[in-house]
């Protein structure tokens, strides 16, 4: 397990150093820079302010640069946010976006894993075809769809729950982006739990689970519940990748202080600095989540062994 | 399966008959066709590209024309906006039917670009085998754990927002499943005895490749392509939705909608009317995917 864990990590090496390549230089040959303004700056002025950030030197030294500092944990400096540094930008704004998604990665495996078992479990009948056309339609519908219609109806026309804003993060203004940035994972999840739900009730170790007389209760609790949790397990980890990235349309459309809405305003802002420390943190977060998942796979599958 | 192959190779070498092989593609129809949920979501797709092809040419207005008269104007049936205005006068229905071309397009391009390289990388990586294919490999595993997202983003970003890109780029990300779907069908085929037949006639490698491990794996791809189309418009949407898609005047089902939020106190018609017309659209690609895959998966057979 050790040595497995040890080699995705230097796996992942590659990996990140791919994705800090390809985003440096492709924010590198943009057009426009971080300094075009409404006005013009005047030129002594604007070479200043390159020769402080290190922008007139050639670009492969600008990136060596950078993976030095990367190195020593130093994101640099955010050059729309006078004052903040990268790695305080980005302090702030993930516990915002870790309390959404977390909380959004948790409501969609409590509510799809009852629901798709349930569906299983009542296979053809009326409650098996609610849940998943019901399934069906959350999937189909987007996020970006479903949050500012969520935001009209509870926000504003019934007024029940604040239509945006985080004040401090307070519960009236976490539930409807949670409920937002979860729905098409309940959806996934629910679908995917039904169908392996259905394929382990088909095995032949519950017939005979239920042939020694064991309750219906416990045939479900004991026996099927494990096997059938698998291949969710797997998707977990795409699960966390589409709620990362939900979050950068969701906190936009809530104007929720997180790094997804750091990340499209740095971009359009040609603010390298935090465009790059925004995809460094979430690849190696996506990477690190995988990791985690794939180790979670192991403990509740005891076929697979990663100590070879 | 091995008449089958011959058959291709044969209605190849004249040159006239369709890729997929008839009898699989006869019997993948009529199974298809008992199944109603997915004949009803492919008559509603085929309704939906068809009015948003031909609906433009019909309706009165054009898709930056102002009506002075009309800013926001409520959905109605005398003033001949019958969905409505935009904040700026424009008809929103000939805006989304407009919107609808773009956003399908996207899909039918972008899956095509991510169909070509996935099936062509795929199917090399198969049947070359060896070190290349653990090397092609690889790389697609660390290209599946990039956060793609963001570097479309970025690319959207950098080269400005062009229609030609977005194809290119959403093709470029999506290609991956079937590169690993193509190379394990790859891999089992060519284990079979008509390749080994082939190889015995002195067929080259490339035509090989070309002329009997494709057509012999297209079943699972025309599933993944059905999968990957409202995949594709989900992700054109989205970077319109972040206003990163297509550019004004020109619109997409994802730039409505965004517009349509902004506005959702005042005229709730500008986000429900695209909203309504994407979902439903993807709703039916779902459908169909599932159908699809039902009547073409050989083990529900």
């Amino acid at each position: 397990m050790l040595t497995y864990t040890l080699k995705r990590l230097l796996m992942a090496v590659p990996t990140l150093l791919i994705v800090i390549t390809i985003s440096f230089f492709l924010m590198r040959v943009a057009p426009g820079g971080p300094f075009d303004g409404e006005r013009q700056l005047p030129p002594e002025i604007e070479a200043n302010l390159k020769a402080a950030y290190h922008l007139d030197e050639p670009l492969p030294q600008q990136y060596l640069r950078y993976m030095g500092n990367l190195l020593q944990g130093d994101f640099g400096p955010s050059f729309k946010y006078k004052d903040f540094s990268v790695t305080e930008l980005i302090a702030q704004g993930f516990p915002v976006s870790l309390e959404i998604g977390g909380l959004a990665i948790l409501l969609a495996l409590l509510i799809g894993l009852p629901l798709g078992t349930i569906a299983a479990l009542r296979r053809n009948t009326m409650i098996d075809y609610t849940v998943m056309g019901t399934a069906l339609a959350g999937i189909a519908v987007p996020n970006f769809v479903i949050a500012p219609i969520l935001a009209l109806v509870f926000g504003v026309l019934l007024a029940w729950l604040p239509a945006g804003g985080w004040n401090g993060g307070a519960l009236p203004n976490l539930v409807l982006p949670v409920i937002a940035l979860s729905i098409q994972q309940i959806a996934y999840i629910a679908r995917m739990m039904r169908a392996s739900m259905i394929e382990v009730l088909g095995s032949h170790y519950i017939r005979t689970a239920r042939a020694k007389g064991l309750s219906e209760r416990q045939v479900i609790w004991r026996h099927a519940i494990r096997p059938a949790l698998l291949p969710v397990t797997s998707y977990l980890g795409p699960a966390i990748a589409g709620i990362i990235t939900g979050s950068v349309v969701i906190e936009q459309i809530f104007g929720i202080p997180g790094i997804g809405r750091y990340f499209v305003q740095a971009a359009l802002n040609r603010d390298y600095t935090l465009v790059m420390g925004t995809v460094v943190f979430y690849g190696a977060l996506i990477v690190l989540m995988n990791l985690l998942v794939d180790l979670l796979y192991s403990v509740l599958d005891p076929q697979i062994r990663y100590d070879d | 399966m091995t008449t089958e192959s011959t058959s291709y190779s044969g209605h190849n070498v004249s040159g006239d008959a369709p890729v997929a092989g008839e009898s699989l593609g006869r019997d993948a129809w009529r199974r298809l066709k008992q199944n109603k949920a997915a004949m009803v979501s492919l008559i509603l797709l085929i309704l939906i590209s068809a009015v948003c092809v031909v609906g433009p040419y019909l309706l009165p207005w054009g898709l930056a024309e102002v009506d002075w008269n009309a800013f926001s104007a409520a959905p109605s049936l005398e003033s001949n906006h019958f969905l409505g205005t935009d904040a700026n006068g424009r008809d929103l229905l000939t805006r989304t039917l407009y919107g609808g071309r773009v956003s399908l397009s996207v899909a039918l391009v972008a899956t095509f670009v991510s169909l070509v390289i996935g099936v062509l990388y795929g199917a090399i990586s198969g049947y070359v085998g060896g070190r290349l294919d653990s090397l092609m490999m690889r790389f697609v595993d660390i290209m599946y754990s990039l956060p793609f997202m963001f570097l479309v983003i970025l690319l959207m970003v950098v080269f400005g927002r062009n229609i030609f890109l977005i194809y290119a780029a959403i093709g470029a990300v999506e290609w991956l499943d079937m590169a690993r779907i193509v190379r394990g069908q790859t891999l089992a085929l060519k284990q079979r005895e008509f390749i080994e037949a082939a190889h015995a006639l002195g067929v080259r490698d490339r035509k090989i490749v070309t002329r009997h491990l494709i057509p012999n794996a297209i079943g699972p791809v025309i599933i993944y392509v059905t999968l990957t189309v409202p995949k594709v418009i989900l992700l054109e949407s989205f970077l319109s939705f972040l206003g990163l898609g297509v550019q004004e005047p020109l619109t997409s089902w994802g730039v409505l909608i965004s517009e349509g939020t902004d506005m959702m106190q005042s005229a709730p018609w500008l986000l429900l009317v695209p909203s309504l017309f994407l979902a439903v659209t993807l709703f039916c690609l779902n459908f169909l995917g599932d159908g699809l895959r039902d009547a073409l998966d050989p083990k529900t057979r």
